[in-house]
């Protein structure tokens, strides 16, 4: 039997919502003043007397138990706050379990961000001795590797130039190369890799590759691309509302997954304050609503070869904008490349400040042969960066289409889907 | 299996002890503090025009502009002591100190986002902003003892006595209890965000209750107290009683200041270390 490397047990973590304290002395006097005087607090939001949100708690991991084994990668997946990033954060010690105990053999070193604690003044050769030290290699350790880390990261010739005058790709390569020289016996890895390009992703993956199978460490992998899960991890689990909901080979674990990734879930999100968009957006213009229909109205998740499919979109206009556009792109399941791209104008004038509307997307899928196509929709403006709202990939569920299995998409090239929107004011 | 479970290397658990300060792993870290001494030289360093230059400009007007308004205008004594080696010398102690309660109050706020992403003992911050802060203070240190060379050779009255040779301990004392302080004040930072302004001002208010633009023997009987519980007049004092002989300090202001001192330090390590555990859940 394999030795185990990582055991957790019994992990529980709390976060408590609402007042932790107004963040200023002069609001916390205040409140205190007025609890002793027996008076309402005037701190308090108007209207929410009678439910104060005091003892309100969220369990981010709730019940967690789970063995690693030395060499194994293992991958984490899990939708926005199913807990990845907070059993990643307990593991590599950033943020205390509410309880419950990790033990572990060896060094653990996380990659949680790439470059963190770069310094953009600093040149690349006093970054890397500055962030291995951070993450707690010594100096002639560092010495040593020196070499390697230039030729993998191949800044070569701008090591003595300040980081700030990298572009962002050589930058994200100089992080992961000090951390993956770092040589712990376990590597926690968030998703880092999102951020690099196709062929760095290659090498990153094949590193890692190389760090468990020859070198037999553990990592452990955290992503939202099912491609590189799939490529890299052979076990994976699933974590659901900061449980495990599922445990086992990753192609099954995926599975999973993708099917829990459903229309009402999206609803959900939307009618939630606290959704986090994966994307920078202005928030001017909101989606409230959405579901997938076929021609008859009737809501379905999957549609066959030449049938049209309807996008039914609420949306709400906090600002005035001149234009609004729907971006629609369909990616490539493996790679994650956009396969083909959607881009109208939502009506021909000028949305107003308190404007709600509906629009419908009428997608045809003659194009598309057989498969599962992530999708994700942009509300977006004419400028470089006016973007609305988001509705990420990891959000929508994908774009299903039952066609003849034996004849697979060519997703080399981007091809061209017939599309029509119309907007209805509600 | 049964072998295996008691060669782990670390235990992760939720029990939070009431001190726990970790020196050995402190020790691991060493590299990581020089580092970041090394870092904050550099940036300076890029950062400015005149780069360590300031250092020598601060305190000479500074000491400048003292000797003009408290020396020229207000004519407060200053036992003796030539002026302008009188105020210099309380400007860059003051200078040492205030700087290293600025630099380590902020750590939390200022650090937030690495903090977040990876584990290393939040306490190198601190010590690495101190022992760059006591770089500042020997370059101006130098300067000092330049001008306090060229009034020994030019005959002014000045008698330096075996007390000089504690000014390590003095140097020391004071980086201890500026380090506490600022250990203090950023376990409050990281909470209270408009503490950040309000130390400016509290910083200079405190200035003016040290003996720097006058010396301890011109305050009156009656407020001697409030000289004999603020720490940092004893330094000043004894600062300037090693350099000039001159000085109305005495043994028990200087036990107390200690005690003090040590006191501020242990009360600071205490709350940094509580601050540590919770902050990242709080930002």
């Amino acid at each position: 039997m394999a030795e185990t490397v990582i055991k957790i047990e019994n992990l529980y973590k709390e976060y408590r919502l609402g007042v932790i304290g107004h963040g200023t002395l002069y609001r916390d006097l205040q409140s205190w003043w007025a609890r002793i005087r027996q008076q309402e607090d005037p701190n308090t939001l108007i209207g929410h007397e009678d439910r104060i949100i005091k003892n309100e708690n969220i369990l981010a991991l709730n019940n967690i138990n789970l063995e690693i084994n030395k060499g194994e990668i293992l991958g984490i997946i899990g939708a926005n706050g199913a807990g990845k990033s907070t059993l990643l954060k307990i593991l590599s010690k950033v943020t205390a379990p509410t309880s419950g105990v990790i033990k572990y053999k060896g060094r653990i070193a996380s990659l949680l961000e790439v470059g963190t604690g770069f310094h953009t003044e600093l040149t690349g050769r006093e970054n890397i001795y500055l962030n291995a030290a951070i993450n707690g290699m010594d100096r002639k350790e560092v010495e040593r590797k020196l070499d390697e880390i230039v030729i993998f990261s191949g800044v070569g010739k701008f090591l003595d130039t300040p980081v700030k005058r990298y572009s962002s790709g050589m930058y994200v390569r100089l992080g992961f190369a000090v951390a993956a020289h770092l040589n712990p016996d376990i590597l926690v890895v968030d998703e880092v890799l999102a951020v690099g390009d196709a062929k760095f992703q290659k090498k990153a993956i094949s590193k890692m590759n190389d760090i468990s199978k020859n070198a037999q460490k553990t990592v452990l992998f955290v992503s939202h691309n099912m491609g590189s899960i799939r490529k890299l991890c052979e076990n994976s689990i699933l974590l659901k509302n900061g449980s495990i909901a599922f445990k086992g080979k990753s192609d099954e674990v995926i599975n999973r997954y993708l099917e829990g990734v459903s229309i009402k879930s999206v609803k959900n999100l939307l009618s939630s304050k606290n959704f986090k968009r994966d994307k920078k957006v202005d928030g001017s213009v909101r989606f409230s609503d959405f579901s997938i229909r076929d021609k008859n109205g009737k809501e379905r998740k999957s549609f066959y070869r030449g049938e049209k499919i309807y996008y039914h979109f609420s949306f709400s206009t906090f600002e005035d904008r001149e234009y609004l556009y729907l971006e629609s792109d369909i990616l490539s399941d493996k790679s994650g490349e956009v396969l083909a791209t959607i881009n109208l104008r939502v009506g021909d004038k000028p949305i107003k400040k308190g404007f709600n509307g509906k629009i419908i997307l009428e997608v045809e899928t003659g194009g598309i042969m057989h498969g599962e196509f992530p999708i994700l929709f942009l509300l977006h403006g004419r400028g470089m960066y006016e973007d609305y709202d988001f509705l990420s990939r990891y959000i929508v569920p994908p774009l299903i289409v039952l066609g003849d299995e034996n004849v697979q998409t060519n997703t080399n090239f981007l091809f061209h889907i017939e599309s029509k929107l119309q907007l209805i004011k509600s | 299996m049964n072998k295996s479970d008691n060669k782990w290397t670390e235990i992760i658990s939720a029990e939070k002890g009431w001190f726990d300060l970790n020196l050995p792993e402190l020790f691991n870290y060493l590299d990581l503090i020089y580092l970041f001494v090394k870092r904050d030289f550099v940036i300076f360093y890029k950062q400015t025009i005149l780069g360590p230059l300031w250092y020598i400009i601060q305190p000479i007007v500074n000491t400048v502009i003292f000797n003009i308004i408290f020396g020229k205008i207000a004519k407060l004594s200053t036992d003796g002591i030539p002026p302008f080696l009188f105020y210099m010398s309380g400007t860059i102690v003051w200078a040492y100190f205030a700087s290293c309660i600025n630099a380590t109050s902020i750590t939390f706020v200022k650090n937030a986002s690495i903090f977040g992403k990876v584990y290393f003992p939040r306490i190198t911050v601190p010590i690495a902003a101190v022992i760059t802060g006591l770089f500042q203070f020997i370059i101006q240190f130098s300067i000092f003892l330049g001008f306090y060379l060229y009034f020994v050779k030019n005959g002014a009255e000045i008698r330096p006595n075996y007390l000089l040779l504690t000014l390590p301990l003095i140097i020391l004392q004071m980086a201890i209890m500026a380090l506490g302080f600022g250990l203090i004040l950023s376990s409050l930072t990281a909470k209270y965000r408009d503490l950040t302004f309000a130390m400016t001002f509290f910083l200079q208010m405190w200035m003016y209750l040290t003996p720097i633009v006058y010396p301890l023997s011109q305050v009156p009987e009656e407020y001697r107290i409030i000289y004999i519980l603020n720490p940092m007049s004893s330094v000043v004092e004894t600062f300037r009683f090693a350099f000039f002989g001159t000085s109305s300090i005495n043994l028990q202001t200087i036990i107390v200041s200690v005690c003090f001192s040590i006191v501020v330090f242990i009360i600071g390590l205490y709350m940094f270390s509580r601050t540590e555990k919770s902050f990242i859940d709080t930002v």
